[in-house]
């Protein structure tokens, strides 16, 4: 399989964006071929990604692998460096499999104002971004495939979003531009500040690389914290998250939940602390500090909220500050668990989007006041409700718990040099922030599960679970079991790499 | 089988997935397949006891499975189950009784619409408690402690279509799972206390070897006791339990006798020495452990006084029960709380049941105005239920008199005064509130409508089962017999620094004496291994010592003490551990026993106490004197309590719950659903989002100022051009395109980076 390696990354990047071109050349009116033209480029890059899960070699999965280094601006020096390590394979393969399955969600329902070749042209473009992000190995590339990403994602809320789409979209866009200016100074600051001149992640990593004082390398790592921070969102740069999401079609909003916002805590672990680990240091408790804030704070608005949707946006605040804390902790254990978070969230808060959205389809409304007795009505979907509600609290034997525990572990030791008070105090707020997930999301499958039916949809046929709702749901259903029983697949997979990184930060610690 | 006693969860977790794929679409929806899962299991635990109780097992090591579940580093998780004599007797126990009210439920929740949905749960739950019992490590202990925490939430909201149900369901899930903030916190402490690991033994033996600092074992208790706390209904997180009535009374059997409310118990029996030795259990005085459970006894026992729903009175007798076995732990008396888990489970199982059946009987109802006079057309129920209630009253012989007198004598003999004196009044208090309900509901004449009628034989058969139980089990630690606590037997090997047994099994005396003199000298090390070890790390050194002539003298000193003398030098730590293992093997037995023991952490089991067992006797059957006094004979001068203000406002205090209810909702729940969260909300769209808004209006501003110094076509073009690209809906972008988006946002882009850049460059 050689050759296989050489190309297939590029492949897996660019496949869907041919598929967008595809789509685009085919007239609008055949509507069928769109959609198989669609699904079938999607399934195609999976078929690929999984071509790539059989080909990666998990005893090194702290290597990089799979890696084509070619000479793209060579003014700057910038490369088309591409190569994947334990630590972006689950992300990229989750990337790979959210997005055919987005497209047989959308099979027969398409969002107002339809134009189905639009939107699979956009779905499969962001595609290509996000494969890209996780690919790229060089931080120019890095930056386009991160800036790639924004458009598609800004035109689905904005076209096809609810009645507030112009603010939500617009807010998207500009927050994150934001963050991506300072980020793009950050990278530069970087290409400049080393020596020699290099966009490449794995020489900046090498210690002597970037030799600068720490006041300066803060100030660069201020920079990437802004664009990172503000797409995980961290608090209090999230208030782009609920509106974003309240807004967007439900696809949009589960490409946004199990991809996007992975974007962030992944170019933290990539780029931001390898690159800089002694910044790191100096950030985690700061970090740290934002993460459990974000944990309590968004649970606390989830308790808030009235509408289902809103309310799993808001959620998806406090399950990125786990994330968030582990890798504050600058351990083994916490940026392994954070890695896991991000998948296990990817696929259950993914989940929780999808079947809001086929509430909102039945129902025409996600007002909670207006929902109740969901399991009597529609059994299987209110049982899959429940059973996603379990599993985004963190129940044991299910995905969501290997993202949070661990990292609440973790938080008892971080790193040598962090103070083991500080964080001690985290673990506990985070423990806390448990018991507050658990409040808004059994509330939640009591407003909207359970009860009696209310009068409203008394005589409303409401159907259960359909076909193609089915093929979409069983793959991450299944995940999240398999991942919850037998968490060696993410966990074999991650920790090598993340031991190189925590050498790294241990190294500078010194 | 005993080597693949992992089965026995596993067959109970297939059958779940089973039930919930296929139950609906089999003729009986699903017993079918719950109730042969159930009973394999039952008959494979009654065959790990077997093989426990005979092979060579009794006092030795545990038997252990395990596999590497996944590795961080050079850490190994490892997912496997370990099987000593406690989890045998909990194994036989858990599956018995789940056995029967599986059976049980066959009628009970006959007919129901989601009666799948319930032995789907059934099975999980079962697996889950069996699950945390077998568990090697606390990890999968959590995970086993959790699962019971979901499947209570299914089966305590199973009439969900109730709102009261419902609610009854969360606040259950919700008020436990405060108590677990405490797991976590704690089992990450030990973790790391143990040198990044989750096994119980290496825990286990590091606590009790000393080689822990006192502060984290401390620490770790602290947490984990808030855990208790919640899931065993201590007070103050007790308010659950009676509201999870809500769900159907076989379930209230199970979750409230042998599963889910001891699984707090079975938490601090299970890692014993890091309670024992954080909270110096043993010193006498006072711990919180003993505080926490006397206060729960009295006031579950109180409040089971008001109740006019039978199985109110049960649920308020099983906070109480709880607070017996608790405080027995926080005592010292070990295999006595043990023991009172093992009977109690017997005793309170029959007595939901006995409930569910009297509520079949009468149609339908818990409500004790509405009984009366049962006995007649409930003759089976009738009997059943009366054992039960004389066990639970702990009246001798029966088993709750054995596993009470127990606990007592072990208060007395670990110099907790209080605990035995208000541990007597509890048991004057059990058998007055029972006495009560049980003349209510079986005698004087019928008040509700309709004719009673005798339950059918699915229904009585676990009855009679459990109430030969509960007259019979208790003899299983009576004296002269004592197998409960032979075969319970908790030997925690001590370890030196390196984490090797300092005595390792089957060595004789004299090969012993060699390597405890060569122990000496790193057994030392570890005592100065840190400051803080404290008392913990001299009882290690002092039991690594024991089989040298020093140990000899104490050994001497333990047996002539008597439980005073034990209190007394409640200071001197050595000597009480010492002392503990000569009460266990009783004074003419010492000298030889003790050298069994060395360098084993043993917890304390004492010898019945002839005087002691009659003396809280007396409080039990004055109780039940009480009982008939007022509620048989009905001879007692009534209104005492309406008339004298001080009783009267002490019942109304009983009644509102203490305000144990009220407070949680007015301190707790609604301030953070209510102004709490409704502040969050709205600082975040009134403070952080007009932050947000006016610099974007800001940048908006200055950006569409430098806007126009740039040639519009340019842009324009080339923005609009990347956009049809994207071949989007034409009409439907320019829409979203609202004020040139794309334009400031390039200037935004272009600005932001500038003063970034010029930053950086000042710097």
């Amino acid at each position: 399989m050689n050759g296989f390696e050489d190309w297939a990354l590029t492949l897996l990047v660019f496949l869907p964006l041919v598929g967008a071109a595809v789509v685009v050349a085919i007239p609008r009116s055949e509507e069928g071929l769109i959609k198989i033209a669609a699904l079938g480029f999607s399934v195609a890059t999976l078929a690929v990604a999984i071509g790539v899960i059989a080909d990666f070699d998990f005893d090194k999965g702290g290597d990089i692998q799979m890696e084509v280094n070619k000479t793209w601006i060579s003014v700057i020096n910038a490369n088309y460096h591409l190569g994947i390590d334990g630590i972006s394979l689950p992300l990229l393969v989750l990337s790979a499999i959210i997005i055919p399955l987005c497209i047989i969600y959308s099979w027969n329902h398409f969002p107002a104002p339809h134009n189905p070749k639009a939107f699979l042209a956009l779905m499969l473009i962001l595609e290509t971004g996000m494969i890209g992000t996780f690919a790229a190995l060089d931080l120019v590339l890095f930056f386009v495939f991160f800036e790639v990403v924004l458009l598609p994602m800004f035109f689905m809320i904005g076209v096809w979003g609810g009645p507030d789409r112009e603010y939500a979209s617009i807010k998207f866009f500009l927050f994150t531009m934001f963050g991506s200016a300072l980020m793009l100074i950050s990278f530069l600051a970087v290409y400049f500040l080393s020596d020699p001149h290099t966009f490449n992640m794995l020489e900046l990593q090498q210690s002597g690389a970037l030799d600068i004082s720490r006041a300066t390398a803060n100030l660069v790592f201020a920079g990437m914290f802004m664009g990172f921070a503000i797409k995980v969102p961290m608090f209090p740069f999230h208030t782009w998250l609920p509106d974003a999401h309240t807004q967007a079609p439900t696809q949009g909003s589960v490409i946004l939940a199990a991809v996007l916002l992975k974007l962030g805590t992944y170019g933290f672990v990539r780029i931001a602390i390898p690159i800089l680990p002694g910044a790191a240091h100096d950030w985690a408790p700061w970090i740290g500090l934002l993460a459990v804030i974000g944990i309590i704070y968004g649970a606390l608005n989830c308790l808030a909220q009235t509408d289902m949707k809103r309310l799993i946006a808001f959620s998806s605040v406090a399950h990125m500050g786990f994330v968030m804390l582990g890798i504050a902790t600058l351990t083994d254990i916490g940026i392994n668990a954070a890695i896991f978070g991000m998948v296990a969230h990817g696929l259950i808060t993914g989940m929780l989007f999808f079947i809001a959205g086929s509430v909102k389809e039945r129902y025409h409304t996600l007002e909670m006041k207006r929902l109740g007795g969901l399991i009597l009505q529609a059994p299987r979907l209110g049982w899959l409700l429940g059973f996603t509600c379990m599993a985004s609290l963190g129940l044991p034997g299910l995905a969501g718990f290997w993202g949070e525990f661990p990292a609440i572990l973790a938080a008892y030791s971080p790193a040598a040099g962090l103070s083991t008070e500080v964080f001690r105090s985290f673990m506990v707020v985070a423990a806390i922030g448990t018991v507050l997930a658990a409040a808004y999301l059994l509330w939640m499958l009591q407003r909207v599960g359970m009860g009696h039916i209310p009068d409203e949809w008394k005589d409303h046929r409401i159907a259960d679970v359909q076909t193609s709702e089915w093929l979409a749901w069983v793959p991450l259903l299944v995940m999240i079991v398999v991942l919850g029983v037998v968490p060696a697949i993410l966990m074999g997979t991650t920790d090598d790499a993340v031991q190189g990184i925590v050498k790294v930060i241990a190294a500078a610690g010194k | 089988m005993i080597e693949h006693a992992w089965i026995i969860p596993t067959i109970l977790i297939a059958s779940f997935w089973l039930i919930l794929f296929f139950g609906k679409r089999l003729p009986n929806k699903g017993h079918e397949i719950g109730i042969p899962a159930v009973l394999t299991t039952f008959v494979m635990s009654c065959v790990v006891l077997f093989q426990w109780v005979t092979g060579d097992h009794s006092s030795a090591e545990p038997v252990r499975a395990s596999t590497t579940w996944f590795e961080i580093g050079d850490v190994q998780i490892r997912l496997g189950v370990s099987i000593n004599g406690m989890v045998a007797i909990l194994l036989f126990v858990v599956t018995l009784v789940s056995s029967l009210v599986h059976i049980f439920s066959t009628q009970y929740v006959k007919g129901d619409r989601r009666y799948t949905q319930y032995f789907a749960a059934l099975s999980l739950f079962t697996a889950g408690m069996l699950l945390m019992v077998m568990a090697d490590s606390i990890l999968l202990l959590l995970f086993g402690w959790e699962t019971m925490g979901l499947c209570s939430f299914m089966l305590i909201g199973h009439w969900f279509e109730e709102q009261a149900n419902s609610n009854a369901a969360l606040k259950a899930f919700l008020t436990t799972r405060t108590g677990d903030i405490g797991l976590l916190v704690g089992f990450s402490t030990l973790f790391f206390a143990a040198g990044k690991t989750f096994d119980i033994g290496t825990i286990n033996s590091l606590a009790a070897s000393g080689l822990i600092e006192h502060w984290l074992l401390l620490f770790a208790a602290s947490w984990m006791l808030l855990a208790v706390v919640g899931k065993s209904a201590q007070v103050p997180l007790h308010i659950w339990l009676p509201d999870a009535m809500a769900g159907p009374t076989p379930v209230s059997a199970l979750i409230h006798a042998a599963t889910m409310v001891v699984a707090g118990i079975f938490l601090v029996a299970r890692i014993f020495p890091v309670f024992f030795y954080g909270f110096d259990i043993g010193a006498g005085g006072i711990n919180p452990i003993a505080l926490i459970g006397t206060i729960t006894l009295l006031v579950g026992a109180a409040m089971a006084f008001v109740q006019q729903d039978l199985k109110k009175v049960l649920a308020y007798s099983t906070i109480s029960q709880l607070g017996y076995m608790v405080a027995a732990l926080g005592v010292g008396a070990w295999t006595a709380a043990l023991f009172h888990l093992f009977t109690h489970a017997f005793f309170k199982a029959c007595l939901f049941l006995g409930a569910g059946s009297v509520s079949e009987g009468v149609h339908h109802t818990f409500d004790m105005r509405k009984m009366g006079g049962l006995r007649k057309y409930m003759p089976t129920t009738h009997i059943t239920f009366l054992l039960a209630t004389l066990a639970l009253a702990g009246i001798a012989p029966l088993s709750g008199f054995w596993s009470k007198d127990e606990i007592l004598n072990g208060a007395y003999a670990g110099g907790y005064d209080f605990v035995l004196i208000l541990g007597s009044v509890g048991a004057f208090m059990t058998a007055t509130y029972m006495g009560r309900a049980y003349f209510k509901t079986f005698w004087g004449d019928y008040k509700g409508h309709g004719t009673p009628h005798e339950s059918p034989k699915v229904i009585t058969v676990p009855l009679v089962i459990l109430a030969f139980l509960a007259v019979f089990s208790g003899f299983l630690n009576a004296p002269g017999i004592e197998k409960f606590s032979e075969w319970t037997e908790m030997e925690v090997p001590l370890v030196n620094a390196a984490g090797e047994p300092l005595v390792s099994h089957g060595e004789t005396h004299s090969t012993e004496e060699g390597t405890t003199t060569q122990e000496h000298g790193s057994t030392e090390e570890h005592a100065l291994f840190d400051g803080a070890a404290g008392s913990a790390g001299s009882a290690g050194v002092t039991l690594a010592n024991l089989s040298t002539s020093a140990g000899a003298s104490l050994n001497a000193d333990g047996a002539n003490g008597t439980a005073t003398s034990v209190a007394d030098s409640a200071s001197d730590v050595t000597v009480r551990t010492v002392s503990f293992n000569n009460l266990a093997a009783g004074p003419e037995l010492a000298a030889e026993d003790a050298e069994g023991h060395d360098g084993y952490f043993i917890p304390p089991h004492h010898k019945f106490n002839t005087t002691l067992a009659i003396l809280t006797s007396i409080p039990a059957l004055l109780g039940i004197a009480l009982a008939i006094w007022i509620w048989y004979l009905g001879t007692a001068p009534k209104g005492v309590l309406s008339r004298n203000r001080f009783l009267a406002w002490v019942v109304h205090v009983v009644d509102e719950k203490f305000y144990f209810d009220w407070l949680a909702q007015n301190l707790v729940v609604k301030p953070i659903k209510g102004p709490i969260a409704r502040g969050c909300y709205w600082f975040n769209q009134h403070v952080i989002d007009t932050i947000v808004n006016g610099i974007g209006v800001f940048f908006g501003r200055w950006m569409a100022a430098a806007a126009s110094f740039f040639d519009r076509n340019v842009i324009d073009g080339a923005v609009n051009g990347s956009a049809a690209a994207v071949g989007a809906s034409g009409e439907a972008l320019r829409k979203a395109q609202d004020g040139h988006i794309q334009r400031y946002a390039l200037f935004l882009f272009a600005s932001v980076g500038l003063i970034g850049l010029a930053v950086l460059v000042l710097s």
